[in-house]
């Protein structure tokens, strides 16, 4: 019985809530320290100096209007998965089968575009491509959400299979409507008659979907945190037996949730086929599914906060890309910058909900370990 | 007529890289990590090796000294380092600050695939070829090499002719099996990915654990990489060439309901379904080979829907799986 007991050098205790100052503060210093470190990565790789480093992520994104602009759009559409994601997320439905979602409502509206042409209006078309890859969306999301509630089947593997289902079903189409023949891939549908495409506002290319997306955040924010709706979610993701004890219906509420997540990445499809690309490809979503996990959670769900995290996302890989075209190196640095930068706020969370308690120095009396 | 004695030496060296991938992901999840960085460390795997063969070659056949037993252990070291850093990684990450498993785990994916692309570029450019890959013939060899037997007769071809690495993966598959199953070991380990409170309660040191399976699984699956690039593929390393294998190593790990022995079988399966597009006559229609390649997932989502109806406790996912473990939390 010689064994001293010691108390361990540190611990960890759960932190209560913190001010939200605070905690912002903590992940603004883990942005800085990531972006040191991929200063520091970039350096070592190519011996530029970092301070030229910094100026090409900036350049990256605010070069040129055209480059604003560009991303501008694409933080609209990551935020709009990322909305689309969210919900699931807050009853802790781990829906990662956004990518799939988004691109089955791109298929829908692509279809429209491509075989309604001659029987309907233009209007119509843009009507039934709304309808249908809404449809599509939701109904990808609720297949999963369906069997979750049921048999509680696991839904982060179902949701990320699916994914490739709807690649596949993707590819498929993409070469049975190949245009020109032979080349495996749709090319701009309509090109002349412009039959489903979006209508431009004024000059911006990229406005109507900012603006949509933008409409559909506050919808989001409204019905998260002040609807009967997303107060079930709210309930359901704390604890699914309080759910149940107070007379929520937690698999309708999983279904009803899921249906919504899967509609709104079905309108992100829809924006993409019909108002950004004007084609369908197997990769037009780009990882956009999985990248607004990681925006949804780091925004603690909150449809406001996403903004900011979608927008520092796209920054970032936007930046990097530049880096990646001025420095000579190929694209995919980018993403090793990106995920750098994903594990400092990542490991930034911890010091946000834990706080770690030093041991204290001097022993107390009544504190004195037992021999 | 078709032609099965082609057709299964190629579905399972198509196999090969799942197997290890599946097996490393069994493994982790049995310690109720979801690791989904598996498709990026199977990518750092793959390219560590081809880092490490590819400084070797050169600098060994400049000189004509290369030798088999080297080419193959400087690869296998350095994919092994590799995935061990990246399977440490997360646990860092999940394990000692709690992080969200599903987050991490795209964060490594995304890193891992930028990290195996960049470098395999940088080789590219550094080799100076005109074609956008690297080759390492002399390696690749090395890790092909058969037993004399392997191309003779039917018997030789369906079991013999493959390269070290695939009975290495076999044997690993059976052998995570038998710990899982039938050691202390392994019994602790599913204590920890079903219940860590219990666990912990009972003595078993759950960090440990978790680290300890997460790390090795971040190996086994780094070696699929590795197997890919040097077997598979002949030692050619092309950008993207991998594909969305990861995913498919995680998809069978559902196949198998986290039997890695199973896994041996099931993996050929899978294999054989990847590229059963190549083999089944469908003429000019190229549209219908995109369906084929969706058999696997949509066969995995049908398991997945079966066990969970059939509700049987022994086929279900560790029951903690995905959800960070907090001692002092209730």
């Amino acid at each position: 019985m010689n064994k001293k007991q010691q108390e361990p050098l540190f611990h960890i205790a759960k932190r209560g809530a913190l001010p939200w100052t605070k905690t912002w503060a903590i992940r603004g210093g883990a942005v800085l320290l990531a972006l040191i470190a991929c200063a520091l990565i970039t350096t070592f790789v190519t011996g530029e100096n970092p301070l030229q480093v910094y100026a090409s992520i900036w350049n990256g994104s605010f070069g040129t209007s055209r480059k604003v602009w560009v991303l501008l759009q694409n933080v609209a559409m990551l935020l709009c998965v990322s909305l689309a994601v969210t919900p699931a997320f807050r009853m802790r439905f781990w829906n990662i089968g956004g990518e799939g979602q988004a691109l089955i409502g791109g298929l829908a509206a692509a279809a429209c575009m491509i075989l309604l042409p001659g029987k309907l209006p233009n209007w119509a078309i843009i009507l039934c491509m709304t309808l249908s890859s809404v449809l599509a969306g939701a109904i990808w999301a609720g297949i999963p959400a369906f069997f979750k509630a049921k048999w509680n089947t696991n839904e982060t593997l179902f949701t990320l299979m699916m994914n490739y289902v709807a690649t596949q079903l993707v590819a498929y189409y993409c070469v049975v409507w190949e245009s020109p023949k032979g080349s495996g891939n749709i090319g701009i549908i309509n090109p002349n008659t412009q039959l489903g495409w979006f209508p431009q506002i004024g000059s911006y290319k990229y406005l109507l979907n900012i603006l949509i997306v933008a409409a559909v955040c506050l919808a989001m924010y409204v019905y998260l945190n002040y609807s009967k709706h997303g107060y079930e979610i709210s309930v359901v993701g704390e604890s699914e037996r309080t759910a149940r004890y107070v007379g929520i219906k937690v698999d309708r509420v999983i279904i009803r949730t899921m249906l919504l997540s899967g509609a709104v990445c079905g309108l992100a499809g829809l924006l993409l086929v019909g108002s950004t690309n004007h084609t369908l490809t197997p990769t037009i979503v780009d990882g956009r599914g999985f990248t607004a996990v990681m925006v949804s959670w780091l925004a603690k769900f909150n449809p406001v906060w996403m903004i900011l995290t979608s927008f520092l996302l796209v920054f970032l890989q936007r930046g990097a890309g530049e880096i990646a075209t001025n420095f000579g190196l190929n694209q995919s640095f980018g993403d090793i910058l990106t995920g750098v930068i994903l594990f400092f706020i990542i490991g930034s969370e911890f010091f946000i909900n834990y706080r770690i308690i030093f041991r204290r120095k001097a022993v107390k009396e009544e504190g004195k370990p037992h021999v | 007529m078709f032609d099965f004695i082609s057709f299964i030496p190629r579905a399972i060296v198509q196999g090969i890289p799942l197997l290890l991938g599946s097996t490393g992901e069994t493994l982790t999840e049995k310690s109720g990590n979801l690791n989904l960085g598996i498709p990026g460390i199977m990518y750092v795997g793959a390219i560590s090796g081809g880092i490490g063969s590819f400084f070797y070659e050169q600098a060994s056949l400049a000189s004509g000294s290369f030798s088999p037993t080297v080419g193959i252990l400087i690869p296998l070291v350095c994919c092994l380092i590799g995935s061990l850093l990246m399977g440490l990684l997360y646990c860092f990450l999940t394990v000692t600050l709690r992080a969200n498993q599903n987050v991490t785990g795209l964060a490594l994916t995304t890193f891992g695939v930028g990290f195996g692309n960049f470098f395999g570029g940088s080789l590219i450019k550094l080799s100076g070829s005109s074609l956008p890959s690297v080759i390492l013939t002399a390696t690749s060899n090395a890790f092909r090499r058969s037993l004399p037997a392997g191309s003779q007769g039917w018997f030789g071809k369906l079991f013999l002719s493959y390269g070290f690495l695939a009975y290495i993966a076999v044997i690993i598959a059976l052998c995570a099996g038998w710990i899982l199953h039938r050691t202390r070991t392994g019994l602790h380990l599913r204590a920890v990915g079903e219940n860590p409170q219990t666990a912990d309660a009972a003595g078993i040191n759950v960090t440990r654990y978790k680290y300890y399976s997460t790390c090795i699984g971040s190996m086994i699956a780094g070696l699929g990489g590795l197997y890919y690039v040097m077997d598979y593929a002949s030692g050619v390393w092309t950008n993207d060439a991998f594909g969305d294998r990861g995913w498919l190593a995680i998809a069978l790990v559902i196949f198998t309901i986290w039997r890695p022995n199973v896994g041996v079988l099931a993996s050929f399966l899978f294999g054989g379904l990847y590229i059963l597009h190549m083999y089944i006559p469908s003429g000019m229609n190229l549209a219908v080979k995109e369906l084929y390649k969706m058999i696997p997932y949509v066969v995995t989502i049908i398991v997945l829907v079966i066990t969970s109806m059939r509700n049987k406790r022994e086929d279900q996912p560790p029951a903690s799986l995905g959800l960070p473990y907090f001692r002092e939390e209730r």
